[in-house]
């Protein structure tokens, strides 16, 4: 903190964040009679003002300009593949898509909304009880999360009711009750709501996976499929499957958003204020670097303030946390030479690769039709639902139908067939063809933690308040590309089945770097995991900070290493498993939750 | 519009389009000579060679043809002046803080310049090409001698004082491609025909009546933000 730091009235919880995890943490502390100050640096947000139709269906605002995105020429990260590089600034939007502004990516996410597998909470035990120790490839740090998934039941439960989603179950209480994911654990209760209908092509694929012997089931999508009043008494609108979920604030109130879901009551809880525009800086610690005494930020005025709080909440988006946590001090930085330190360990992405089937001309797929969490999946070749022996690699993908809502300018982008030429006449036929005619198929595979993979601080380039960019030194390994190639194999299965004119199977290449110009996915991970070795984790099994107990750190940053299924279901049941554990015991007896 | 009053609507669209079909056919010139009515547009950011090149080069991008309108018709050229004029056109939302180096294709764009300036130097670097090449600049030479130039602008085997031209080439297509396709609000895709041409229907964004349709033609023409109708 500089001398001239305005310091302002101390608060008992300081929040750093306004999208799915703050809002979670700011409704639970305020439930639990705390004072909440919640800062965010992008403005603030609303449906009414940002999801307002027709203005807000704007394909080119939306995921071409990244109206909700964000500002990159502020903030941004370096980016190389291996240490020996050096790494470059990520300059304009392409591989991942960070939001910015009060909701953050949640206002305009696409709203798959998963549990996780019980297998990936202890994949390095799991592993190694099915295949010996051996089976972990050299350089994998394969680890637990320290926390099971009868522990996290509640916490899933209670989101999906906060975010009204839709879905069949499969086990309720261990009775199967209905045509849900057979290979999903136990529920406590069914889905708040049914599931949503299907998509044309996603009935076509989940014909054809049930024809190829797989078990297809209704994705879990925080679109609602009906009326629904959550817990906290707000009100969600039916989804009428629009198509414009990514990237845009939903005009019809359907999928689930803080904005939406949680805000609009801590809006008007007297414990609670919001400061948009509020750019956190650094946590600020105590002497002995123990204890952290609050956030230093930039005022929407630019004017530096210091926010004292006895409790700071991180729930900024994944690699921001763990950038924070580099810029303030808290916990030991990772060395990769040594693999020791902990603050930037096990970075992960997700490995997802698209493939193509066209039908019959004379089939309109009506790819503009769609909801942003709906489609068919199955989990077949996903976490350790099949036998990893004889194939020799770690990790899994499910495999699904989830169009989302396939627009123009996108479409042109995709283009025609392979071969087909980027423009002129024939790109116009390819592209008319294969957006009237085709579905995508997506392998949405898990990415392994591995010791070169990590994150730390860049030595060269700056934002604009002069602190140093976060620097992701990341390439897709060997064991990950075998696991793609192996599920992408599957897809083909159930191609065949399917009365395909056409098929286009993606995967991904060996020898083929991690490539920052074309979008792949935003679900990145790690960097601050949880567990149960401080020595490994940067975070205990309740989020908090090993080395400053009063810092707990919420997000996508906790998982060791990447699942299959998209990360947001996980870091909001997370959230509420934090919370809970300091609503019952760090609130009246302060300090370290694990020992 | 409930599902009742839909019954009636598909063999009706359908006969429409058919008579679109026939008459595309026929006329593709015709798409010019609409263009050729309205006033003409005066480019803000554009000066006249360069607009020169843009509108050659648009209308190689996306001839008019037998599968509907091309970029001219559709006032591509215009979307990409009025782009210049918006924050994006100045780098809004671009990290352009140096230092700058070049380094592997995959670590993405590592150029000092905004869209505008990738426009300036791009055409310049196009038209000193085609002058030296072949005597003209690019808009004066024949169809087939500028998609030669624009396919080795796009493999990258041009060379241009300061941008690559891979570079330049990829900054036009993305703006031709969301100058045929966004919402007219914005200055192209007139008359809704990009949209026509790919069977979307628009700012209509809900399908809750034909989610469950399967492999049904949607039968409601395209409609923009501002409530235009195809």
């Amino acid at each position: 903190m500089s001398g001239d730091a305005r310091r302002l009235s101390p608060v008992d919880v300081v929040i750093v964040g306004g999208g799915w995890a703050g809002s979670i943490m700011a409704k639970e502390m305020t439930e639990a009679g705390r004072s909440v100050v919640m800062l965010e640096r992008g403005p603030d947000r609303s449906t009414a003002a940002d999801g307002a139709y027709p203005a807000s269906i704007d394909e080119l605002e939306g995921n071409f300009r990244y109206r909700l995105f964000q500002d990159l020429s502020k903030n941004t990260v370096t980016i190389r593949n291996n240490s020996q590089q050096t790494a470059l600034p990520y300059r304009r939007m392409a591989a991942f898509l960070p939001g910015e502004g009060v909701g953050g990516a949640g206002l305009h996410w696409s709203g798959v909304h998963f549990r996780i597998a019980p297998d990936d909470l202890r994949l390095r035990s799991r592993v190694i009880e099915k295949y010996g120790r051996a089976f972990i490839p050299e350089g994998m740090n394969l680890q637990d999360y320290g926390v099971t998934y009868e522990e996290l039941e509640p916490f899933f439960d209670k989101a999906e009711k906060v975010f009204g989603t839709s879905g069949e179950a499969y086990r309720v209480n261990g009775q199967v009750v209905g045509r849900g994911n057979v290979f999903a654990p136990s529920r406590s209760d069914h889905f708040p709501l049914p599931a949503l209908k299907d998509v044309y092509t996603a009935h076509i694929f989940r014909k054809a996976a049930e024809e190829a012997g797989f078990h297809p089931y209704s994705l879990p999508a925080a679109n609602a499929s009906q009326q629904y009043v959550n817990p906290y008494g707000v009100q969600m609108g039916p989804c009428n499957f629009c198509g414009y979920c990514s990237g845009y604030a939903c005009y019809m109130y359907s999928k689930a958003s803080p904005n939406v879901n949680i805000l609009p009551v801590l809006r008007r809880h007297p414990l609670f204020e919001l400061r948009s525009s509020s750019h956190v800086l650094k946590v600020e610690l105590d002497a002995d670097g123990r204890r952290a005494t609050g956030v230093t930020y930039l005022d929407a005025d630019g004017q530096e303030c210091m926010q004292p709080a006895e409790i700071v909440i991180l729930a900024a988006f994944q690699f921001h946390n763990v950038r924070l946590m580099l810029l303030s001090g808290i916990g030991r930085p990772y060395d990769p030479a040594r693999n020791e330190g902990v603050v930037g360990r096990n970075f992960v992405y997700q490995n997802v690769t698209t493939s193509t089937v066209w039908l019959d001309r004379g089939v309109e797929t009506n790819q503009f039709i769609g909801a942003g969490g709906g489609g068919v999946a199955f989990d077949d070749f996903n976490s350790e639902n099949f036998d990893h022996g004889p194939l020799g690699f770690v990790g899994g993908s499910p495999v699904w139908v989830n169009q989302a809502g396939v627009k123009p300018i996108g479409a042109a982008h995709v283009g025609g067939p392979p071969g087909t030429p980027r423009w002129g006449s024939a790109w116009k036929a390819g592209t008319i063809d294969t957006y009237r005619h085709s579905l995508r198929i997506d392998a949405h595979g898990a990415n392994m933690a591995y010791r070169d993979v990590y994150l730390d601080l860049d030595p060269t380039w700056k934002d604009t308040c002069g602190q140093p960019l976060l620097r992701m030194t990341f390439d897709w390994k060997d064991n990950d590309i075998r696991m793609n190639r192996y599920v992408v194999d599957r897809i083909g299965d159930v191609a065949k089945a399917m009365d395909a004119r056409q098929v286009h199977l993606v995967r991904r290449e060996f020898g083929s770097p991690f490539d920052t110009r074309q979008y792949q996915t935003t679900h990145l991970g790690g960097g601050a995991v949880m567990g149960e070795d401080p020595g490994t984790s940067a975070l205990n099994r309740y989020l908090q900070s090993w080395d400053v107990h009063n810092v707990f750190v919420i997000g996508a940053n906790a998982f060791p290493q990447g699942t299959g299924y998209n990360p947001t279901g996980m870091v909001a049941a997370l959230a509420y498993w934090a919370a809970h554990h300091i609503r019952v015991t760090y609130l009246a007896h302060p300090g370290p939750l694990a020992g | 519009m409930g599902i009742g009053s839909l019954r009636l609507m598909p063999s009706r669209r359908r006969f429409m389009q058919g008579l679109a079909g026939v008459a595309a056919c026929g006329t593709v010139p015709a798409f010019g000579a609409s263009a050729a009515t309205r006033p003409p547009y005066a480019p803000r950011f554009f000066n006249a060679p360069q607009w020169d090149f843009l509108i050659a080069a648009c209308a190689r991008l996306i001839p008019a043809d037998i599968h509907g309108p091309g970029a001219l018709a559709l006032d591509v050229p215009r979307f990409i002046d009025m782009q210049m004029q918006t924050p994006y056109g100045h780098g809004a939302g671009w990290y352009l803080a140096g230092p700058f180096m070049q380094g592997a294709d995959n670590l993405g764009y590592q150029l000092p310049y905004t869209p505008r300036d990738l426009y300036q130097r791009g055409i310049t670097g196009m038209n000193a090409h085609a002058t030296t090449r072949h005597g003209r600049p690019f808009a004066a030479l024949a169809p087939a001698v500028q998609d030669d130039l624009l396919r080795a602008a796009e493999q990258g085997s041009l060379v241009f004082d300061e941008v690559p031209s891979a570079v330049f080439f990829e900054q036009l297509l993305a703006n031709v491609m969301e100058g045929a396709f966004s919402d007219p609000i914005h200055g192209g895709n007139t008359g809704l025909g990009g949209w026509t041409m790919l069977g979307f229907p628009g700012a209509r964004a809900d399908f809750m009546d034909w989610v469950d349709r399967y492999g049904a033609h949607y039968p409601l023409g395209s409609v923009s933000i501002s409530g235009e109708r195809a």
